[in-house]
């Protein structure tokens, strides 16, 4: 499994992601904002298609229902744990 | 109900092991102004808030703070990775690995426990989100100082990316708290417990 391009779909993944969270909690506290309602959308429709690229190759990112088995094995419990990258 | 993502929030990276970095950045593991008592104290202030809008904050800054702790966690998980006993001893750690060797524990840097003695929740909306910024503060505070202490760029890296965080977040627990006490206006929702018996008579 390549490690350097998994990391590097990773933080591709977690750059939108982070820009979803700062919405997010901009949001809360701003919910009227339209500008970044729709940013906010934006980071969604990105993240969506970014975790279903990365999930393809390396297998789910969530458990409990939130992503689907690729293939024929359970991946959820194979390594590296997020600690370990 | 909470859903784990296979992901740091932010990735962690260090130069090489350090164990003396470690010791120091376990503090914002289980130290009183650490994640584990921010993301708690957040968490449970919910139930007594009395906007949606303070809800959500707390459930969203809450879950962060969770994903910031695991993040505290993934760094000394590396900073201690392979050492041996001479190297925490050399560091002045050797409690630690006796007592946890090279599983994590929550406490301060100088090894107190965490307590929930850390966190306040008074049931008052205004006490409480008053708190929240002082913590957010705190926080604040002993990142600056591990960072002034630390030296690999890659440790400050992820300090600073914790850092800014609790910018944010203060930012963010302020408008609520102004939000919070427009609410307790309109609502007439003051506390008049320090009228007595006698005063009703008048």
């Amino acid at each position: 499994m390549d490690r350097n391009k998994q990391m590097a779909m990773l933080e591709r993944l977690l750059e939108i992601q982070f820009v979803a969270i700062e919405l997010n909690l901009y949001l809360d506290t701003h919910p009227c904002d339209q500008d970044a309602l729709n940013d906010y959308n934006c980071a969604v429709e990105v993240l969506m298609k970014l975790r279903a690229e990365y999930e393809e190759c390396f297998g789910p990112l969530f458990h409990f229902g939130w992503s689907p088995v690729n293939g024929r094995e359970w991946q959820w419990a194979e390594g590296p744990w997020p600690w370990e990258m | 109900m909470w859903i784990y993502e296979k992901a740091l929030e932010h990735p962690v990276r260090v130069s090489r092991p350090n164990v003396k970095a470690a010791k120091m950045i376990i503090t914002q593991y289980g130290g009183p102004d650490g994640e584990l008592g921010a993301s708690l104290r957040y968490l449970n202030q919910r139930y007594s808030m009395p906007t949606n809008e303070a809800k959500a904050l707390l459930t969203d800054i809450g879950t962060e703070e969770l994903a910031h702790m695991e993040m505290i966690a993934a760094l000394v998980y590396k900073l201690t990775d392979g050492a041996s006993c001479k190297e925490f001893k050399e560091a002045g750690w050797e409690g630690q690995y006796v007592q946890h060797d090279h599983g994590l524990f929550w406490t301060d840097a100088n090894g107190v426990p965490w307590s929930a003695k850390y966190i306040a929740c008074l049931g008052d909306p205004i006490a409480d989100l008053t708190e929240n910024m002082a913590a957010e503060q705190k926080a604040r505070v002993t990142y600056e100082h591990l960072i002034t202490c630390i030296d690999d760029p890659c440790v400050k890296d992820t300090l600073r990316f914790l850092w800014q965080r609790e910018v944010v977040h203060f930012q963010r627990f302020g408008e609520t708290l102004n939000t919070v006490q427009e609410w307790m206006c309109k609502s007439k929702h003051i506390w008049n417990g320090h009228k007595c018996d006698c005063d009703k008579k008048d």
